[in-house]
């Protein structure tokens, strides 16, 4: 993060509204906030992990980077060109910028269309097809452990970890530079998640990929990012290189986040990941923004806060002290 | 270890369809303590759910038990009649599933399904049961509980819903709270007061509990002793601590050596993670011997032909492995 070369991708003050009915018959209408003026920047070959609950609205976020879900305001960047707003991109040239993995590779391939089928089409918009289109399935195949002669199956007849194979096959089929992962392992069984653990890491290097990755299992995510945010309501509360949010975790949020990890290893030792009677001040003339948890809503706009560098590559989401 | 609270013994289930049966679980056998918290821990398919169904007696074909015992404060609940087993269930062995929204009654304010409990097994009316409800709901810590009891399920977050569902089931003092997968639904901040919560309930009032889990951590932090299924096999059957630190079944010790192991990068460094390789079986096509022999990489020409027998490792614990540590 030292030289001030442009990021890979940069998303600026982006934020997702849904208005959302108050009944059936009822004319009120409110906005939920899913993200609100969330700002990250991406470099090359990095793996940068969102993490947070349910409804955090760290999903929406994924989406709203590979284009599935329209941004209410903000920007995002692709190499320094703007991505939204105006003049953005084709579909087809964006599919070539980011692409997404799945959490459920059951829900997320076409049960009706062979492995060979799902994997050639994104190849056929791009025109490309006939041979070239099936040498590039099998090579992608390869890639990711399966065999190529596999892709005339169907997708029933592969196991849990194989299906998350081919939905990372369709990701990469294109060779897009941004991969974003929705979950990657949370679907699969104990046993395999190694397995496609290795594999992300082994293609982040081999095909100098950057990776988004959501996730709420932070010993996935310690394993396997370079950068870490934090987010609670559709806000960043907390973010920075890997190592400073895990050695020290400085927002209340973070803190509950990492100590509610049930890490066996700790368990038994009898260590807390995570000790909160000797929880970090805020800085000086500062509070911590959300001070409590709980109740917090997603309809009404939040205090002017910001992201606070407190250390090097490390910041954490304040407000002026009361 | 007193007189056990349960006791099971060669537990087989099967899956009988017409003429043709899958072995589902074979020779599972564990014993649990009055007061004692018991783990299951095992992927998806491996049994553990099945077998926890088949203590409360709500396997329904094509599930089928087809041998051993389970012994509830001596008595065999597979000799009982449904009627019997109906007075028991809920009452002495109380169940808490994964899914509260789909084990709650989406058309009944949540009160009124704990107070059920109140007269169904207690022999109160509505109206005292109805006040039993509030108190019930007060001690699973929801706050303002008068007001909450008449809450649909709809109305209330995954938390307090699962909140509900152990209000109904530590309702009667049952001896045996049974929980399959409490908290997978949940997230991980509500996780770890659900399970704090569950944790003090039972220690207050001498609840044996069998905890039924694929996530090893949440096993660590609440039980005592825990059994590893894997293939609807008993891999090793052990204190939780010996398991950890040194397990003895090949499959436990590759499952724990693939786990990502927080902090581990921070003093080590990224280590490759250990893969374990192969998939785990379909239940139609068990391997004939030790059935994590063809992912196993100690298996041997015995491991094919042989199923390995229960080998105690003392200390109160055992395994199923010819080649164990």
């Amino acid at each position: 993060m030292n030289d001030q070369a442009e990021p890979l991708l940069r998303v600026e003050d982006l934020s997702v509204h849904f208005p959302v009915q108050g009944g059936v018959f009822s004319r009120s209408r409110r906005l939920l906030r899913a993200v609100n003026n969330v700002s990250l920047s991406l470099n090359k070959g990095e793996c940068l992990s969102v993490v947070g609950e349910s409804g955090c609205g760290k999903s929406t976020l994924a989406l709203s980077i590979v284009g599935l879900q329209a941004p209410t305001s903000g920007s995002i960047y692709f190499e320094g060109k703007p991505i939204t707003g105006a003049t953005p991109p084709s579909r087809i040239e964006r599919a070539r910028m980011a692409q997404i993995v799945f959490q459920d590779p059951y829900a997320s391939l076409n049960p009706r269309q062979t492995v060979f089928t799902s994997l050639a089409a994104p190849l056929r918009l791009h025109g490309i097809g006939g041979s070239e289109a099936e040498d590039r399935v099998a090579e992608i195949m390869r890639l990711v452990g399966l065999k190529p002669d596999q892709a005339r199956r169907f997708p029933h007849e592969f196991s849990g970890g194989q299906r998350q194979r081919i939905g990372i096959a369709r990701a990469l089929v294109l060779n897009p530079k941004v991969v974003v992962l929705d979950e990657p392992v949370s679907a699969l069984d104990v046993s395999i998640r190694a397995q496609i653990i290795n594999l992300l890491l082994e293609l982040k290097e081999r095909l100098e990929l950057s990776y988004i990755m959501i996730s709420h299992d932070l010993s996935v995510v310690e394993h396997m990012s370079d950068r870490v945010a934090v987010m609670y309501f559709g806000q960043i509360v907390e973010t920075g290189a890997w190592d400073r949010i895990f050695a020290s975790p400085t927002h209340p949020y973070t803190r509950r986040l990492i100590g509610a990890i049930p890490d066996p290893f700790a368990e038994l030792s009898g260590t807390s990941l995570v000790d909160e009677a000797i929880a970090p001040p805020p800085p000086a003339g500062f509070d911590f923004y959300p001070k409590e948890f709980g109740k917090h809503d997603v309809y009404s706009l939040p205090p002017a806060s910001q992201l606070v560098a407190i250390e090097d590559d490390h910041r954490v989401r304040l407000v002026p002290a009361a | 270890m007193s007189e056990a609270l349960l006791d099971v013994k060669d537990l087989r289930i099967d899956i009988v369809a017409g003429s043709v049966a899958h072995n589902a679980v074979e020779n599972v056998s564990f014993t649990i303590g009055r007061g004692e918290t018991f783990g299951l821990v095992g992927e998806s398919g491996c049994g553990k759910s099945i077998t926890a169904l088949a203590m409360i007696g709500l396997l329904k074909p094509p599930l089928t038990i087809s041998g051993g015992s389970i012994l509830f404060k001596g008595q065999d609940l597979l000799g009982l009649s449904a009627r019997e087993m109906r007075k028991l269930r809920g009452n002495r062995i109380a169940m808490i599933f994964q899914e509260p929204m789909t084990a709650l009654n989406p058309l009944s304010p949540v009160g009124r399904q704990i107070a059920e409990m109140f007269v169904l097994h207690q022999g109160a009316t509505w109206h005292e049961a109805e006040k039993k409800a509030i108190e019930a709901l007060a001690s699973v810590q929801v706050p303002a509980p008068d007001q909450r009891v008449k809450n649909y399920p709809h109305q209330m977050s995954g938390g307090m819903r699962q909140r509900v569902m152990i209000a109904i089931a530590l309702a009667c003092d049952p001896d045996l709270l049974i929980a399959d997968e409490p908290t997978t639904a949940l997230d991980v901040t509500v996780q770890a007061e659900i399970l704090k919560l569950m944790q003090e309930l039972c220690d207050a009032r001498g609840t044996a509990a069998l905890m039924i889990s694929h996530d090893l951590g949440v096993i660590a932090k609440m039980c005592r002793r825990v059994g590893v299924m894997y293939a609807g096999h008993m891999a090793e059957e052990r204190p939780v601590a010996d398991v950890f630190r040194a397990p003895a079944h090949p499959y436990t010790k590759g499952l724990l050596d693939s786990l990502p192991r927080l902090g581990s990068r921070g003093s080590h460094g990224r280590k490759r993670l250990q893969e374990i390789e192969g998939v785990v079986p379909s239940i139609a096509d068990f391997p004939a011997g030790c059935r994590f022999e063809p992912r196993c990489g100690r298996a041997t020409g015995i491991c094919v032909k042989q199923k390995p027998a229960e080998v105690d490792l003392g200390n109160d614990g055992f395994v199923r492995c010819f080649h164990h540590e």
